[in-house]
C-alpha cells in the first residue's frame, strides 16, 4: 500500500485525472507502470520512436496513424496527462453513474468515442472524410491486394452510401448515422481499463 | 398416322398373347393359375413406402398450418405438430395397430444430424465467439448444476414420498436429473426461430442448447455405467471429469479434422461441379458418426466440422452449389424438426405410461426452480466480466427459453429396464416435462417477449460502411490494446488473423482467391446481390437508383450528372458479367452436367461475339507485322485459329489488369452498339468465320474440325458454373487461359 501512495504522490495532477477520465486509481497507477515501460529514456514524455517500438503497433494496418492520434497537432511529446486522457477514450461506458446535465460530457461518451475515430479517418483535418482519406484507409487497411478500380468503386459506393447532404464527403454527423445500428460501446471498449 | 396406329398394334399383340396363355394353359390341362395381370405385392415395398409417407404428411401437414392464418400466428409450429402427432397415434391405436415409437437408433442417426448441421454452418461466427465465454459458461456449469440440483431433489422427494418410489435410488435419480436438465437445441429453434428476438439472445440460448451435449453426453455414460457397475469410487469421479475433457475437445477434434479434409477437397472440385455439395453433407455425416463411435460429443463434432470448412467450402464452390447447399440443409433440417414433433406426439400415444403424480409433478417444479436459480446465479458471476451486461429482461429470457425436446425422450428411451426399474415412470415425466416445456412455454414467449418489450431482431440491410468502420475499429482497438500492453482476445484475433490469411487459405482455397481481402470478398458479395436483385426486378428505371441504399433515394435523383452514369456503367458490366453467367451453356449432353437452357442461344453467341473480338483486339496489339499481309479468309482463319489455341494453351499469360478492365469497357460499349454495326464489322472479317461460329453453337456434335469451335467449348465450360463472388475474376478468366 505504501508504495501505492508514493506512486501516486509523483503523478501530477492525479485528482484532476481521476475526475476527468473516471478512471480509478488502480487503473492509473497500471497505465503509469506502462508509461515508464514505454518510456525507456525516463525522460518524462513519450515521443514516436517510443511507440513505434511496439511490436502490436508496427504490423498493425493503420499503426501509423494511431501513433498520430496520439500526438496533438504540433506536438512532438506526450506526457503522461495526454497518454491518459487518450486512453480514456476506451474505457467502457459505465451506466451507474448518474447522468449530471451540467457536468460535460464524459471521455467515454459514444458520441466522444465516435468523435475519436472520426479523426483517425480525417488525416487532412478539414472536419469531414473525403474521398481521399477514405482511399488512403483502405489501401493501408487491405495492404495493395486490390486494384485501383475496385478501390475507387468501394469508396464510390461507401461515400454514397454514407453521404446525405451530397457534397461528396462524410462529414461527422453523417459518419454517426451510418454507425447508428453498431454498437459502438462494445466495439471501442477495452475490458480492463473499467 | 403413325402415332394413332401404334397403340392400336400394341393392343393387338396383346390381346394376341394373353389369348395364346390362354390357350396354352387349357390346352395344358394343369392346376396352373392364370398370369396375374394385376397384383399387390405391399410387403416388398413397405418400409420405404412408410417413410415416404410419413415425411409427405409432415410435409403435408406443415403447408397446412400456415392456411390457417390464426392459428400459426398464436401457437408455435412445435405445439401444433405434437397435437398431430398426438392425433395421429390415437388414429392408429384405434385402427388397431401398435403406433410406432421414435426409435432412437433412427432419431440419432437420421432426425438429429441435419438439423444440427444447418445450425451449425449458418452459425453467426462473430456473436458466438463474442458470447463465447458466457455460452460455455452456462452449458457446462448451468447444465451440472441443474443436473444436481434436480437429482437430489428428486431422491429427496422419493425418500419423503416412499411408497412406489423408495426404489429410486440416488444414481437413477442423477441420471434422469442429467437427462432431463438439458437445454433442446431442436425445440430451442422451432420456438426461437418465430419470436425472431434479438441476436445476442438467440445466441445465448441457442449456444448453450449446443455446447450443452457434451456435458450431457458424460453425465449419461458415466451415470448409465455407474448403475451397471452399482457403485462409485472416488476415483471415478475423477474419471468421469477427464471424461469431460476428452468428450467435448475430442468432438471437437474430430469435426476440425473433418473440417479441414472437406475444405481441401472443396479446392479441387471445379470440374465437377455437380457433386459439391454432397462432399459438404458427406463429411459432415462422417464427423458426426466418427465421434460417434468413440462416445465423443457428435454434435459438437458436426459444429465444429460446419463452422471450420464453411469459409473455405464457400470461397472454392460455385454459386449453384452454394445455394443447394443451403437449400437441401434447410429442406433436410425442416423435415427432420417436423418428424420429430410429429412422432414425439405419436410415442406419447404409444409408450407404456406409468403415471405419478408427486414424481411428474415435481420434477416440472424442479426444473423450473433449477433453470431459473442457476441463470440467475450464473449472470451474476458472469456479468462482472462482461462488456455488455445482461439485464433482469435478458436473464428471464434465457431461463425462460430453456426448453427441453426430443433429444431428452430419446436418451431416455434407449435406457435399458433392467437396470432402471423406474424406465417407464422416467419417460412419462419427461414426457410431460417437455410437453410442460414446448406447449406452455413456448405459446407464452411469445407474448411475454412482446410485453417486456424485448429488443428484437434489427432488420438491417448490411451495408459496406459498417464493414469498414467495424474492420478499421478492430485495427485501432488491437493497436491501443498494444499500446496499454494489454494481449485481450483481439491481439490473438488479429494472430490468428493473420496465420489464417498467411498459411491456410493458401492451403484451403485454390486460385486466386486465396489472396482476397475479406472486405474485398463483402463487397463483391453485396454487388452481386443487387446485381440478382436488378435481374430479378428487371426494370430499367430502376438501373439509375442500383447503387443506393433506400434512404438516399431521394437524394440520389438530385445528384449529378456524372456519378450516376459511372454507377449505371458499374451495374450494366455487373449485369452482364451475371447475366453470361447464369446463363451459361455446355456443348455436350451428358447425365453428369447440368443441362443448359434452350433459351440461351442468343446469349452465349453475343457472348461468343465480343470474345472474338476482344481477341482480335488483343491480336492487334500483339501483331507488329505490317499491313500488307493480304490473308485469304481461310488463311487468316487457320492464323486466328493457332492463334487462339496458343492463347488457350500457354499458361496463365500474365497480363495487367488495367488492360482488361480498359478491354471490358469496350465490350460494355460494344453491346451498346446496334447488332447491325457488329454484323457488319463480321462480314469484314469474312462471312466464313461467323458461319463457322454459328454452326459451333448449334451443332450439338463435339465439332472436332473448328479449333475456334474446341476452345470456346473449353472456355464456356470453365465458365459456366463460377464461384460465388466472382466479379473480378470472370473478367480475368474470360481473358486469361486455363
Amino acid at each position: 500500500m505504501g508504495s501505492t501512495n508514493s506512486t501516486l504522490i509523483k503523478i501530477p495532477n492525479v485528482d484532476e485525472l481521476i475526475q476527468e477520465t473516471g478512471f480509478s486509481t488502480a487503473h492509473i497507477i497500471r497505465l503509469h507502470d506502462r508509461f515508464k515501460e514505454l518510456d525507456k529514456e525516463r525522460r518524462g514524455y513519450l515521443c514516436p520512436q517510443d511507440f513505434g517500438a511496439i511490436k502490436g503497433l508496427a504490423i498493425n494496418p493503420i499503426g501509423d496513424r494511431i501513433i498520430g492520434a496520439f500526438f496533438s497537432p504540433g506536438r512532438e511529446t506526450v506526457d503522461f496527462y495526454t497518454f491518459v486522457k487518450i486512453l480514456a477514450h476506451f474505457r467502457p461506458a459505465d451506466n451507474s453513474r448518474p447522468k449530471e446535465s451540467s457536468s460535460p460530457e464524459p471521455i467515454n461518451s459514444r458520441t466522444n468515442k465516435l468523435k475519436f475515430v472520426f479523426q483517425m479517418y480525417d488525416i487532412d483535418k478539414d472536419g469531414k472524410i473525403s474521398r481521399i482519406d477514405l482511399l488512403k484507409a483502405l489501401r493501408s487497411m487491405l495492404e495493395m491486394q486490390v486494384t485501383e478500380e475496385q478501390l475507387d468503386s468501394i469508396v464510390d459506393r461507401t461515400i454514397q452510401e454514407a453521404d446525405l447532404d451530397g457534397d461528396d464527403a462524410i462529414s461527422f454527423e453523417e459518419f454517426r448515422k451510418s454507425l447508428e445500428k453498431v454498437n459502438i460501446d462494445h466495439k471501442m471498449s477495452i475490458r480492463f481499463l473499467r | 398416322m403413325m402415332t394413332r396406329i401404334l397403340p392400336l398394334l400394341l393392343l393387338l399383340v396383346f390381346c394376341c398373347l394373353s389369348v395364346r396363355c390362354l390357350q396354352n394353359q387349357s390346352d395344358q390341362q394343369h392346376h396352373k393359375r392364370a398370369f396375374p395381370v394385376i397384383s399387390i405385392h405391399y410387403e416388398a415395398v413397405r418400409t420405404p413406402f412408410e417413410v415416404a409417407l410419413w415425411i409427405l404428411l409432415a410435409s403435408l401437414m406443415k403447408l397446412g398450418f400456415h392456411l390457417i392464418p390464426r392459428l400459426s400466428s398464436v401457437v408455435p409450429e412445435s405445439c401444433l405438430l405434437i397435437a398431430v402427432g398426438l392425433l395421429l397415434g390415437g388414429l392408429i391405436r384405434v385402427i388397431g395397430e401398435n403406433p410406432p415409437v421414435l426409435d432412437s437408433q433412427l432419431f440419432f442417426f437420421c432426425l438429429l444430424p441435419p438439423i444440427i448441421l444447418d445450425a451449425g454452418y449458418f452459425l453467426p461466427i462473430r456473436p458466438f465467439t463474442e458470447n463465447a465465454g458466457t455460452i460455455l459458461t452456462f452449458a457446462v456449469v448451468g447444465t451440472l448444476w441443474n443436473s444436481f440440483f434436480v437429482g437430489a431433489g428428486l431422491y429427496g422427494v422419493c425418500r419423503l414420498e416412499g411408497g412406489g418410489l423408495a426404489s429410486v435410488d440416488l444414481l437413477s435419480c442423477l441420471l434422469f436429473g442429467s437427462i432431463v436438465s438439458a437445454v433442446d437445441p431442436v425445440a430451442v429453434l422451432a420456438v426461437f426461430e418465430e419470436i425472431h428476438i434479438n441476436e445476442l439472445l438467440h445466441i445465448l440460448v441457442f449456444g448453450e442448447s449446443l455446447l450443452n451435449d457434451a456435458v450431457t453426453v458424460v453425465l449419461y455414460h458415466l451415470f448409465e455405467e455407474f448403475a451397471h457397475v452399482g457403485e462409485v469410487t472416488p476415483g471415478d469421479v475423477f474419471l468421469g471429469v477427464l471424461c469431460f475433457f476428452v468428450v467435448a475437445l475430442g468432438g471437437v477434434m474430430v469435426g476440425a479434422v473433418y473440417g479441414v479434409l472437406a475444405a481441401f477437397t472443396s479446392r479441387f472440385t471445379a470440374h465437377s461441379r455437380v457433386i459439391e455439395p454432397l462432399f459438404v453433407f458427406l463429411y459432415s455425416y462422417m464427423a458426426y458418426l466418427s465421434a460417434e463411435v468413440f462416445h465423443l460429443s457428435g454434435i459438437m463434432a458436426l459444429i465444429a466440422c460446419g463452422v471450420l470448412m464453411r469459409p473455405y467450402v464457400e470461397a472454392n464452390i460455385s454459386h449453384k452449389s452454394y445455394t443447394t447447399i443451403k437449400y437441401f440443409l434447410k429442406m433436410w433440417s425442416s423435415v427432420s424438426e417436423t418428424l420429430i414433433f410429429i412422432f414425439l406426439g405419436v410415442s406419447t400415444v404409444a409408450g407404456p405410461h406409468v403415471w405419478n403424480w408427486t414424481f411428474v409433478s415435481i420434477t416440472i417444479v424442479l426444473c423450473l426452480v433449477s433453470r431459473v436459480l442457476g441463470v440467475v446465479g450464473l449472470t451474476y458471476i458472469i456479468n462482472k466480466y462482461r462488456m455488455v451486461k445482461l439485464s433482469g429482461k435478458d436473464q428471464f429470457i434465457v431461463a425462460y427459453g430453456g426448453l427441453r425436446g426430443a433429444i431428452a425422450f430419446s436418451l431416455v428411451f434407449l435406457l435399458s429396464s433392467d437396470d432402471f426399474a423406474m424406465k417407464n415412470m422416467f419417460l412419462t415425466a419427461i414426457i410431460t416435462v417437455i410437453f410442460f416445456t414446448v406447449f406452455v412455454q413456448g405459446m407464452t414467449i411469445r407474448p411475454l417477449v412482446d410485453l417486456l418489450a424485448v429488443k428484437k431482431k434489427k432488420q438491417s440491410k448490411t451495408s459496406i460502411i459498417e464493414e469498414i468502420h467495424t474492420q478499421f475499429m478492430e485495427h485501432l482497438l488491437a493497436g491501443i490494446e498494444g499500446v496499454c500492453g494489454h494481449y485481450g482476445h483481439r491481439h490473438w484475433r488479429e494472430k490468428m488473423n493473420r496465420f489464417n490469411k498467411r498459411y491456410v487459405k493458401r492451403c484451403l482455397i485454390g486460385g486466386e482467391r486465396s489472396q482476397e481481402p475479406q472486405l474485398i470478398s463483402f463487397y463483391n458479395k453485396m454487388e452481386l446481390k443487387q446485381a440478382m436483385m436488378l435481374l430479378e426486378s428487371n426494370s430499367s428505371a430502376s438501373l439509375n437508383t442500383a447503387g443506393h441504399t433506400t434512404t438516399t433515394i431521394e437524394q440520389s435523383s438530385r445528384r449529378t450528372l456524372n456519378i450516376s452514369k459511372e454507377r449505371e456503367e458499374e451495374i450494366r458490366k455487373i449485369l452482364r458479367a451475371n447475366l453470361q453467367k447464369t446463363r451459361q451453356r455446355l456443348r455436350s449432353y451428358s447425365r453428369h452436367t447440368l443441362m443448359p437452357d434452350p433459351a440461351e442461344d442468343d446469349w452465349s453467341e453475343t457472348h461468343l461475339r465480343k470474345q472474338r473480338v476482344e481477341i482480335q483486339r488483343r491480336m492487334s496489339l500483339f501483331l507488329t507485322g505490317p499491313a500488307h499481309r493480304q490473308e485469304s479468309p481461310p488463311m487468316r482463319r487457320a492464323r486466328f485459329e493457332s492463334d487462339n489455341q496458343e492463347h488457350v494453351t500457354r499458361p496463365s499469360v500474365p497480363l495487367n489488369v488495367t488492360p482488361v478492365s480498359s478491354v471490358l469497357q469496350d465490350s460494355v460499349t460494344i453491346d451498346n452498339e446496334s447488332e447491325k454495326s457488329d454484323e457488319s464489322r463480321w462480314r469484314r472479317h469474312g462471312g466464313d468465320e461467323k458461319q463457322e461460329g454459328e454452326r459451333g453453337i448449334r451443332g450439338r456434335k463435339p465439332s472436332v474440325t473448328f479449333a475456334l469451335d474446341l476452345d470456346e467449348q473449353k472456355r464456356s465450360r470453365c465458365l459456366s458454373d463460377l464461384g460465388p463472388n466472382q466479379l473480378n475474376e470472370d473478367d480475368e478468366e474470360s481473358f486469361l487461359s486455363h
